[in-house]
Order: structure tokens, then C-alpha cells, then sequence
């Protein structure tokens, strides 16, 4: 889904670009004060995850393929607000260096692919918890749901910069971008469980959506 | 410590993705450049790139013959990098709350 230099315009790319901004300042003025030294690991381990597993594009219906973006997992494992910080690195790395997305829709690619899902999941999963009982499945299956989620999320916020940058109609590519990523969104939520699976088997205080009933609040 | 060791079996796995996995990846157009492509907007995308110094272009490792080795070497460079700037990232934010006010 990384937007190249040309599909949108001026004032969508430098608003989309400072809305991204202000977001990671939020994001790092926030780590300073809370994150963990046991974090520091986890930050490098869910971006190095993240870019290699965008790699991997998989095939879905009709001769398109879709890949992996990680701002879910990386809300659920991280913390909302970091996993921002995680896309947008991840993302600047693959804007410089391999020329995947833009420089100057670099912010509109965090936006989509990092804000939305990272915020978005990580709050919608704290919500849908609540009605849900306090076991690894049904956290695991709100995870799924939100994954699928922050990709159709992504999409549609795609489509609609699109359309407001006069590229195309929204009636055109809203239908397109989301029956497409809805199939997407799939791999999503099944690549999402499975590493939040191993990691709560292995080290559940590692995941920061994880409620830890034994400690005090 | 037991965290940097699910951090380095998670790296490894990331590496041997990106290594044996990545040039096996599908070619197919992703969602978006198939949206682009079949409501004909993707010519709007194919002007000079604003940003024309990237190293590795299409994460094709330079200076690399065989195309699926050129993306091993990108996957395996990316991996790492992003490893490096993710910890060093974290490491100077925790760092910096030490530090006298």
C-alpha cells in the first residue's frame, strides 16, 4: 500500500505529513517518560519483523498480491504510540533506501500504515477486551479482528486521500482499495496471532496489551 | 536478558525471511498499484522519484548480478538496519530520562 511521489497532492502529502509528525512527537515525548528498559529490545525486534515480513508479498485473488504491515502487532506488543515510532522508522528506511513509497507521501505511508492501525487497533482491541472474557483466545481473536481491521482502516484512509487529491473518484477506488485489502487484511490478522502466540507463550510481560491480572494496577 | 534472547530468535527469523523467503515473494502487483493500475491512475506514480538516492532500489542490493540474490542481500541490509536504528532509537529514549534534569 506505499504510496509513490504523484498519486496525491500538495496539501494532502503536507498535512497527512504533519498529522504523522505530530504524532510521533507525541509518541517520543511519551517514551521518554515510560519506556521500558526491556522495551529497547522489543523495538528493534518488532521493526526488523516488520520490514522483513513486508517483503513477503503473498498472492490473492486476480493477479494482485498484499503484504503484511505490522502497526497492529507492533500497538498490541509495544503500546500504541510506539508502534507508530517502529512504522515510521520502518518506513523511512524503505522510502530511502529502496525507494518503496515516495519521499514526499512519506507521511501519508506512516499516516495509512502506521497511525491508523497502530491507534486505531490498539484502542479498538482495549474496547472489544472489555466484553470479552480474560483468556489468550479471546485476546488473541480481538487481535485477529483488529489486525483486519487496521488493514481495511489503512485502505480506506488511502482511498479517500485519493479522491480528495482529485486522482480519482471515491466512488472508483473506495469499493476497489477495500475489496481488495479485505482479502489482505487476512494474512494480516493470521501473521498477527501468530507471533503475539509465541510471544505470550514465551514471555506474556512482554506484551503490552496483554492484561497482567497477578500484578497491581 | 531473556528479552534480548526472544529479540535475537525473532531477528533470526526475520533474516532467514528476508534472506531465503524474500526472493520468492510474490511479483504480482500489491492492492494499491492494482487499484491504480486497473482505474488508471499508476501512469501518475511512474515520474522521477522525489528522493533519487536510495541505494537499493526496489530492494535490489547493488552491484548484484542475480536479482533473487540482490534482494536477499536488501532483505538481509534492511533487517539489520532496522534492527540497529529500532534498538538505538529505544535505547536513546530510556537513556535520556537518566540524564539530569
Amino acid at each position: 500500500m506505499h504510496i509513490p511521489d504523484g498519486f496525491l497532492s500538495g496539501p494532502i502529502n503536507g498535512a497527512l505529513a504533519c498529522a504523522s509528525v505530530a504524532v510521533c512527537g507525541v509518541a517520543t515525548w511519551r517514551a521518554r517518560a515510560t519506556l521500558g528498559e526491556k522495551q529497547v529490545p522489543m523495538l528493534g525486534m518488532a521493526g526488523a519483523f516488520i520490514f522483513a515480513v513486508q517483503m513477503l508479498n503473498f498472492p490473492v485473488a486476480g493477479g494482485t498480491s498484499g503484504h503484511f504491515l505490522g502497526a497492529a502487532m507492533a500497538a498490541l506488543l509495544l503500546g500504541p504510540l510506539n508502534a507508530c515510532l517502529v512504522m515510521a522508522l520502518v518506513l523511512a528506511v524503505q522510502c530511502f533506501l529502496f525507494a518503496d513509497g515516495g519521499m514526499t507521501a512519506l507521511g501519508a505511508n506512516v499516516f495509512n500504515m502506521g497511525v491508523v492501525g497502530a491507534l486505531c487497533g490498539g484502542i479498538l482491541h482495549r474496547v472489544i477486551r472489555t466484553v470479552l472474557p480474560r483468556t489468550r483466545g479471546a485476546f488473541l481473536g480481538a487481535a485477529f479482528v483488529v489486525s483486519w481491521l487496521s488493514v481495511v482502516g489503512g485502505a480506506a484512509a488511502c482511498a479517500f486521500e485519493l479522491a480528495f487529491s482529485g486522482t480519482v473518484p471515491l466512488k472508483v477506488v473506495l469499493p476497489a482499495m477495500l475489496g481488495v485489502h479485505a482479502i489482505i487484511g487476512l494474512g494480516e490478522g493470521l501473521i498477527t496471532c501468530a507471533v503475539l502466540a509465541v510471544v505470550l507463550g514465551a514471555r506474556p510481560d512482554l506484551v503490552v496489551a496483554w492484561p497482567r491480572a497477578a500484578e497491581p494496577a | 536478558m531473556k528479552t534480548w534472547i526472544l529479540a535475537g530468535a525473532f531477528l533470526a527469523l526475520s533474516l532467514a525471511l528476508a534472506y531465503f523467503v524474500a526472493p520468492h515473494a510474490s511479483e504480482s502487483p500489491d492492492g494499491l498499484e492494482k487499484v491504480a493500475e486497473d482505474k488508471g491512475f499508476l501512469e501518475k506514480g511512474e515520474g522521477d522519484p522525489a528522493w533519487k538516492k536510495s541505494p537499493a532500489p526496489d530492494y535490489k542490493f547493488p552491484g548484484v548480478g542475480d536479482e533473487k540474490r540482490a534482494t536477499s542481500l536488501a532483505g538481509i541490509a534492511g533487517v539489520a538496519g532496522v534492527f540497529v536504528l529500532g534498538c538505538g532509537v529505544a535505547w536513546v529514549l530510556t537513556r535520556r530520562r537518566a540524564a539530569p534534569k
